[in-house]
């Protein structure tokens, strides 16, 4: 028995001739939004100003629990870059009426296991376990969002700092290529931008941060006014709300969140070239430039974009490079989009003996040729339906609905987005493809080559123009 | 994040909109079992209730909360898991098919498992079943690469090929509505790749660049040269499951090609399929599309001799400037067939799976050496490798070890209950969350598959877990884990880390090269 709120039509297109007459297939299908489910949400807003929202999806015996606070890296001083993240870490390490090492161990006994994690942007909190936990969990959250600073210790601090350095060095330091990403938000944005450095934080910073920044964190941003929690799964809404009233309900409001002014739009004057050397047998080239943030009118298109350019096997750059000349390694093309801003980054890593330069002209021909002469009715059908596809793969379980609705309520204002994500992809058309394409990546870029020790020379430089 | 969370079809929980650094990485935990949840009472319904935010004056004003409870609320007993049938076929050419319906979306996911993988990798050609196994899709029947690639995106649909130990794969996930035509596509890549060689020359290029760039990073280095130092070369293994520069410039087509023929037989086969379908219509449509795949006989695959235990030694591999050094400590375990399965399951729950364990819990949240640390038993057709891992920070390495020998000493002792109670709720209590989409389900099937494990293997998983005693937990420590006997592979700043590791006397140091094999001398 289906799903009522599953539209099962797809629309069929009859392409014909486009793979040709030999293969059985000739038919072109097009996902459309109406396949991706649209969520019942209820959303409520206690008198301290936390925001709930009810998701119910009774087909698995499981419960999602995610809290979102809307702080993230971009929240930082200088001189504290990666403290947001450090915070999310000591969050697990005991609060008022949990002792250290609890957390874990009560929700793991009701098959969760507590994570976390910091963007730019936000930090949330998230477990999913037995429905039968969903009481508990709340408690949990509750008692660290109201109750976190009394069990604070400078050993809890020192321990979790030790904890994120291995973290950094265990996903940039120690991986190669791996500070490609933080030289490049360092050149693409001002110093002072909020997003100019990375979420983890430099070790120069994460050794500085202290007890004092935890208390003034804590009080500044942590507070339910502050934060909203979702719950998604196999729970009575009548239950939810008696829980999530009684556990937060006595956290008293804090203060309003500092204000956050916009930083001024950036662009790049000019092309911006670097070099950074790494124990890497190969180079590789990244390119970025500045583009929109998330849910901005060009976002979808952006995405499309990056999916049509390095996506699957067919795609322009993947098929010149890697497939036909086989002068590349691989290559890979994303949109990234927070609150503030958002850039497109394309990145290559040549094959052994390939010059970079050689490369670097190739992937600006596709580019050029993209601008010129746009994409087709075929590379729109694969982009959309791979970005509707993967849609499809975060609603398909309790967590990742808890967090979703979360990703929408926060960036849009409603939990209730879905549809209208998926509309967003389903409607862009191949003219917004090529336009974003000429309008953003004809645009001042950032050149960063990645070489190997002792290969400056292999560093592609920039003509200086767009 | 605090630890990086792999979901268990492979997704990673990363914010869309920027990098997002997670609490803790944990490796994604496949429990060999299968409790298939039940789908009860429907999916959601449509109706959306949006209760506008309230004014804050049409609230009820109170002016004090109650402050809520200081004891944690009791966690009622959960809801009994019931699980969905597995229907079973066996086409007359002895394809087995395994159906399990599933209404949620309006999606099916297919799983073809042919049971023959790295192990049948011949002695000097490692990396044979793992190209064989990317060239299925790289041209099928009338199709070519790109025909391929292009296909299943056009019809929203996701078609993937993969190798492991004991079996090789081939994955569709497809929405119903497509559900034909892509089946079409998945037996053409299944029945019919044609070992393109404008293909095979294009991956043995790619495969031979992978290979030099594997040397850049130092836990790969070590998930090579750990097996290796465990098994030698002699044991299916202890080779390089992608192969070498040498054997993967051997390769001709024809090798993939007798491989692909020998191996890729329906009475070799099992047809796993989850979703939005319904068995008869399956079995009408797999009949159709693979009813004429022939048959043929296999050739048995001797066992191994196992490797002679040998004394505890320390393998250390130079990986200049490393901030960190990758450790992989342990030996030869068990197989799948292990009458000791759930006692050690319970057993290396307690040692290294969750957050929890005694692993993590000292050399991350009390000495701070590491982002995480794990430990797990590698349960294949033979005696698979038990490995306990970290990522150390290179100043701490010998400490590390010194923590390590610790703990692998330390699990020999009897367990206290409360804290074997707590593994085991771990274990069962996961087990509906094992369950939640097609692909997760798709995956809890195969070890019942390539191991011929009961179909009502997770009926009585629970139950077996909590049939587990203190005593069987000491014996298989005992029995499995000798901490005098374990192999320590270490790649990291040699510099740094050599003095303090082999001051701690835990064996001969013997330098090797990034494949395991003893290095020149320094």
């Amino acid at each position: 028995m289906l799903g009522k709120l599953m539209k099962r039509t797809i629309t069929l297109a009859v392409a014909a001739g486009v793979f040709g007459s030999l293969s059985p297939v000739h038919l072109v299908a097009q996902v459309p939004a109406g396949a991706v489910p649209r969520l019942a949400v209820e959303k409520f807003t206690l008198p301290n100003g936390l925001e709930v929202i009810l998701h119910e999806d009774h087909s698995v015996p499981l419960v999602s629990v995610n809290v979102w606070y809307k702080v993230g890296s971009s929240d930082e001083q200088a001189g504290r870059t990666g403290f947001a993240h450090l915070f999310e870490h000591v969050m697990f390490m005991g609060s008022r009426n949990v002792p250290v090492g609890k957390y874990d161990e009560w929700l793991e006994a009701v098959g969760a296991s507590p994570n976390g994690s910091t963007s730019q942007d936000r930090t949330n909190y998230y477990q999913t376990g037995s429905s039968s936990a969903l009481e508990l969990m709340l408690w949990l959250e509750a008692d660290r969002m109201g109750g976190l600073l009394p069990t604070m210790t400078q050993d809890k601090l020192d321990l979790q700092r030790d904890v994120v350095k291995n973290e950094r060095r265990q996903s940039y330091d120690n991986v190669p290529y791996g500070r490609a990403y933080e030289t490049i938000l360092g050149a693409l944005y001002p110093a002072q931008h909020p997003y100019a450095w990375p979420v983890i934080g430099s070790m120069a910073d994460l050794s500085a941060a202290a007890l004092g920044d935890v208390n003034t964190f804590f009080r500044t941003y942590y507070a339910p006014n502050n934060a909203s929690i979702s719950v998604a799964g196999d729970f009575n809404p009548d239950s939810a709300r008696v829980f999530v009233s009684r556990y937060f309900g006595a956290i008293p409001r804090g203060p309003a969140m500092p204000p956050r002014p916009a930083p001024a739009d950036v662009h790049l004057a000019r092309d911006t070239a670097l070099v950074l050397e790494d124990r890497v047998q190969l180079p590789r080239v990244y390119w970025s430039w500045h583009t929109v943030p998330a849910f901005h009118p060009d976002d979808a298109a952006l995405d499309l974009l990056a999916y049509v350019l390095a996506g699957d096997k067919n795609s322009r750059l993947y098929k010149r490079l890697v497939y036909d000349l086989q002068v590349a390694q691989n290559v890979d093309a994303r949109q990234s989009s927070g609150r503030l801003a958002g850039s497109f980054t394309i990145d290559v890593t040549p094959r052994p003996g390939q010059d970079p330069a050689g490369v670097a002209r190739i992937v600006d021909e596709e580019l050029r040729s993209l601008m010129r002469g746009g994409v087709t009715a075929a590379e729109m059908t694969r982009a959309r339906n791979t970005f509707l596809a993967r849609m499809l793969d975060d609603l398909s379980s309790v967590q990742g609905k808890a967090d979703q609705v979360q990703y929408y309520n926060y960036f849009v204002g409603t939990p209730d987005y879905v549809r209208q994500d998926a509309e967003r992809y389903a409607s862009a058309m191949a003219a917004d493809v090529q336009r974003v394409g000429r309008q953003y990546l004809a645009a001042p870029k950032v050149v960063l080559t990645v070489v190997p020790q002792g290969k400056p020379q292999m560093m592609v430089k920039t003509g200086g123009g767009s | 994040m605090r630890t990086p969370h792999t979901r268990m079809n492979g997704r990673t929980t990363a914010d869309r909109s920027s990098s997002c650094a997670p609490r803790a990485a944990r490796a994604v935990v496949v429990i060999c079992s299968a409790a298939l949840m039940a789908s009860c009472g429907g999916p959601s319904p449509a109706v959306v209730v949006a209760t506008p935010v309230p004014a804050a004056d049409t609230l009820p004003t109170t002016t004090v909360h109650a402050p809520a409870p200081e004891q944690p609320p009791v966690v009622p007993a959960p809801r009994p898991l019931t699980l969905p049938p597995v229907v079973t076929r066996d086409l007359s050419n002895g394809l087995r098919l395994m159906i399990v319906e599933h209404h949620e979306l309006p999606v099916a996911t297919f799983l073809l498992l042919v049971r023959s993988g790295y192990e049948e990798d011949p002695a000097g050609a490692p990396g044979l079943v793992s190209l064989t196994a990317a060239m299925l899709d790289e041209g099928a029947a009338r199709r070519t690469a790109l025909e391929i690639s292009a296909q299943q995106a056009m019809l929203g649909a996701r078609l993937g090929t993969a190798a492991g130990y004991d079996v090789t794969t081939i994955s569709l996930q497809t929405p119903t509505a497509q559900l034909d035509s892509a089946l079409a596509l998945f037996a053409d890549v299944a029945l019919r790749p044609t070992f393109a060689r404008a293909e095979l020359e294009r991956l043995r290029a790619e495969r031979l660049t992978l290979l030099t760039q594997l040397k850049d990073r130092g836990p790969s280095i070590a998930d090579l040269a750990y097996p290796a130092v465990l098994y030698g070369p002699d044991h299916p293994y202890g080779r390089p499951t992608l192969g070498t520069g040498r054997s993967v410039q051997r390769f001709e087509r024809t090798d993939l090609r007798n491989f692909y023929r020998t191996h890729f037989r329906p009475n070799n086969s099992t047809l796993i399929v989850v979703g939005d379908v319904h068995p008869d219509s399956i079995v009408r449509r797999v009949t159709s599309a693979f009813g004429g795949w022939q048959p043929g006989r296999i050739p048995a695959r001797a066992a191994s001799a196992a490797p002679a235990a040998s004394p505890r030694a320390v393998y250390l591999i130079d990986k200049a400037a490393a901030a960190q050094s990758s450790v992989r400590i342990g030996s030869v375990g068990v197989a799948r067939a292990t009458p000791d399965y759930f006692p050690l399951l319970v057993m290396n729950t307690v040692l290294g799976v969750p957050f929890g364990s005694r692993l993590n819990q000292n050399l991350r949240e009390s000495k701070g050496y590491t982002y995480g640390a794990r430990s797990q038993f590698d349960m294949r057709g033979e005696a698979g490798p038990f490995t306990a891992r970290a990522e150390i920070v290179a100043e701490k390495t010998d400490s590390a070890l010194v923590e390590f020998i610790h703990e692998l000493t330390r699990i020999r002792d009897t367990i206290p209950m409360e804290e074997l109670t707590r593994a085991k709720r771990y274990l069962q209590t996961r087990l509906p969350g094992e369950f939640e989409t097609p692909a997760d389900i798709a995956s809890r099937l195969v070890p019942i598959a390539l191991y011929d494990l009961p179909l009502d293997f997770y009926n009585s998983y629970s139950q077996r877990v909590e049939a587990v005693t203190q005593a069987d937990v000491q014996r298989v420590a005992r029995r499995y884990l000798d901490p005098e006997r374990v192999a320590i592979v270490v790649v990291g700043d040699r510099k740094v880390i050599e003095p303090g590791v082999r001051q701690l006397g835990f064996g001969e140091v013997h330098i090797r090269d990034i494949t395991g094999a003893p290095a020149g001398q320094p």
